[in-house]
Formats: structure tokens, sequence, C-alpha cells
């Protein structure tokens, strides 16, 4: 089987409108992923049974099953709430809420990582909770995170061809498109995974570099 | 409440399929555990070697691996293989694709759960004179165990769903077969919903299982060291 060279280059455009989708949609799941994490981690270390037993809940359900289910429902359910939002959305949404479930667990580990007497010192010096919060606890439980939430956002960014599967015209839905349309399985698919390799390993790079500064 | 025999059936049914679906994903699920066991050692191993081709090789297996999402591997061997007139069942490719995509991450558990072993440990095997095989059976790999098992089981729910990407190259298990029983049915959010217990009915018990033994594990791991 050989490789078209020229019809590799000239899909590349298209490919790449793909990943502009793909892109978009990590950077807005990631950040909706980010406040569910924080939210759900605050819930599980809340005083409230109700609250952080409805956390619980939230955690085990969501990281006991597939994203792909996941979004299949949102993207049938929605529409029945009465809530129809366009595909890119509900991918957001899905994305959002499937990986705030791991991030909470990341920021809750953080948080329990901040030294109890930190806490005492906040309420000596009676600081209201939020400011505690605010000024105490979060900036030094997020420093040590910068390196998880780095494998989270490359880890969603090879989660985004599940969104293929709710008519999201990312990356993967364009290179099936195209293979599709012409028969050619090779180049697209093969651009596809070279596009995927030219961000995940920079960046996944970038992100132990940064984890390598932090700890000298 | 008044019980329409046709509704039983049709309850039935879907029982049925999502049974058989539910079946097939744990066939996937343990026969790609099998891969990733193996290959996670494999590669370990070869990172920890002495020799540097050998370490690149690995490196570059781990790295690739991890940049490139498990449904983008799947579809490469599915359409492209056959190409080259390799041509796979979907069920090999399902279990090689799963299974090289997860064995990427094992392998760097298994690694650093290796390297964990402390030197002194290594240097009494050096002194009592163990070949290497002796040593990694009976000391390193026993005492490697406990820190690998916690985040293996992890590894392992995760890997149970993602076998529902298996579904997208035809692929009958669970996911497909809620997928067959929209286009008779209808019914989708219903049906995906049960799908979504489904998995969960399947994971949860692991994910306890896990946590349960990461707890066991860390009060003994303080019990040694304090």
């Amino acid at each position: 089987m050989n490789f078209d060279y020229a019809f590799a280059w000239s899909i590349v455009p298209e490919l790449f409108q793909g990943l502009l989708v793909t892109v978009q949609v990590v950077v807005l799941g990631f950040l909706l992923a980010v406040v569910m994490g924080l939210v759900l981690a605050i819930a599980q270390l809340s005083a409230m049974t109700v609250i952080r037993r409805a956390s619980s809940g939230y955690l085990s359900f969501f990281r006991n099953t597939p994203l792909m289910v996941q979004l299949y429902v949102l993207f049938f359910a929605l529409p029945l709430a009465g809530i129809t939002l366009p595909a890119l959305s509900t991918g957001v949404i899905g994305l959002g809420l499937y990986y705030g479930a791991y991030i909470a667990e990341a920021f809750r580990g953080a948080i329990e990582g901040v030294p109890k007497g930190q806490w005492e010192a906040a309420r000596a010096l009676d600081f209201d909770s939020s400011t505690t919060w605010q000024r105490i606890v979060l900036p030094q439980a997020l420093k040590p995170m910068l390196p998880v939430l780095g494998n989270y956002l490359i880890g969603m960014f090879k989660e985004t061809p599940l969104l293929a599967v709710i008519t999201i015209p990312e990356l993967f839905q364009a290179a099936k498109q195209i293979a599709g349309m012409t028969y050619r399985y090779n180049e697209p698919y093969t651009v596809m995974a070279l596009m995927f390799l030219a961000i995940s390993v920079p960046t996944s790079l970038l992100f132990k570099y940064i984890e390598r500064r932090s700890h000298v | 409440m008044f019980i329409d025999p046709s509704a039983v059936e049709t309850a039935r049914f879907i029982a049925g399929q999502l049974a058989h679906g539910a079946l097939v994903t744990l066939q996937i699920t343990f026969f790609a555990q099998i891969v990733v066991v193996v290959m996670s050692f494999v590669i370990a191993l070869m990172r920890l070697s002495p020799w540097r081709a050998v370490r690149w090789v690995a490196t570059v297996y781990v790295e690739i691996l991890r940049g490139i999402s498990a449904l983008v591997l799947l579809f490469y061997l599915f359409f492209i293989l056959p190409l080259f007139g390799i041509s796979l069942s979907p069920m090999t490719t399902g279990v090689l694709g799963l299974g090289l995509t997860f064995s990427a991450y094992g392998s760097e558990i298994v690694r650093s759960a290796l390297s964990n072993v402390s030197q002194g440990q290594r240097d009494a095997l050096r002194a009592l004179d163990f070949d290497s095989v002796t040593a990694f059976r009976r000391i390193v790999l026993p005492q490697a165990l406990p820190f690998m098992l916690p985040p293996m089981g992890n590894q392992l729910v995760e890997l149970l769903k993602t076998t529902s990407l298996v579904s997208l190259i035809t692929l009958t298990d669970l996911t497909f077969a809620g997928g067959q029983l929209i286009t008779t049915l209808g019914q989708q959010t219903l049906i995906w919903s049960i799908v979504l217990v489904c998995y969960f009915v399947m994971a949860w018990p692991l994910s306890w299982l896990v946590k349960r033994y990461e707890l066991r594990v860390t009060a003994w791991r303080q019990g040694n060291t304090v």
C-alpha cells in the first residue's frame, strides 16, 4: 500500500480545522473540569454529611462509567429535559463533568497535603473560611498540582476522538469523513495520528520540565 | 400496578442483549489485561536495562503509545494494517489496541514500583550472590508488588471502561449492544442510562477492592517504617 504524500498534504487544511475544534473543546472542557473538581473537592471536605455523600456518589459514578456512554446519555437526555445545546457544548459539558471527578481527587489530595498548622494558624488569626481558602489553603495546594493538571489536560486531549460519536466535527471526525469519502484510510489516519503526537508529546515534555523546575 | 406481558418480554429482550454484550466486554478486558501485564513488565525491565539502545526503544514505545489516543490506535490497526496485508479480527484488534495503549501507562507503574525497592536490598542481593532471576522473583518483586497493585487495579477499571471504544470497530460489546437495542427499540436515553448502570455495576466492585487493598497497604507500610 502506497502512501500518497500529495494527497496527505492536500487534506492537512481540512484536518487542521478539526484540530482547532478539538483544541477549543479541550480548553473549555478543562476549565469546566477544574471548576467542577474544585467544587467537588471542597464538598468532600465539607462538615455536612449530605454534601459529602452527594459528592462521593458523583465521584464514584463518573469514575466507574465510560465517558463515551456518558456522552450518549447527555446527548439524548439533555433535549428531553428541554435543554437544547449545540453538540459542541454537550461535548464540553461531558468532558468537564467526567474529568471534574478525576481532578477532584487530585485537588483533595493536594488540599489535604497542606499542613494542619496552616489551618490552625488561620483559625487563630480569626480568618473567615473563604479567606482561609482563598489566601492560605488554595495557593499552597495549587502549586504541586500543576503537573497533575497537566497530565489530565493531555489525557483529555487524547479522549477527544470520542466526541465524534456525538457528531462534533473534531479532528477524528474530520479524518473519518475524508476516509469515508475518498476510500483512502492510510493518509487521513496517519496525518491525524501525527497531529495528535505533535501536540501531546511536546505538551507532556513541557509539563515534565515544569515539574522538574518546581522541584528544584 | 398492572404489568403488561409485552413489557416483560421487552425487558427480557433488553436484559438478554445487554448481558451478552457485558460478557464480551469482560472478555476483552480480561485478554487485554493479560497483554497489559506482560508488556508492562517487558517495557519496564527494558527501561531499567543497562543498555542504552534497549532503554531508548522502550522510551519511544511509551512516548508514542501515550501520545496517541486509544481510539486512534484502534482505528489505525483496524483500517490501516489490512492495507499492508495484515488482517486482524476485530477481537484481536481490540485486545491488542487497548492492551498496547494501557501497557505504556502500566510500564511506568511497574518501573516506579521496581525502582522503589531500596538500594540496601539490592546491595544485599549482590553481597549474597543471588542470580538475577532469583533476586527478581524472591526479593525485588514481592517488595514491589504492594506498590504496583493499587495503581494497576485502578488502571484495570480504566481499561474496563475504555473497552467501550471497541463498539466503534464492530465488536458486539456492551456499548454496541446498547446501540443495537436503540436501533430496534428507540428509547435512547433509557437504554444508554441502563448501559451506564451496567458499566457501573461491573467497575464499582473493582474500584472498591482497590481502595480497600490500598488502605491495607498504607497501614502496613506505615507500620513498617514508623
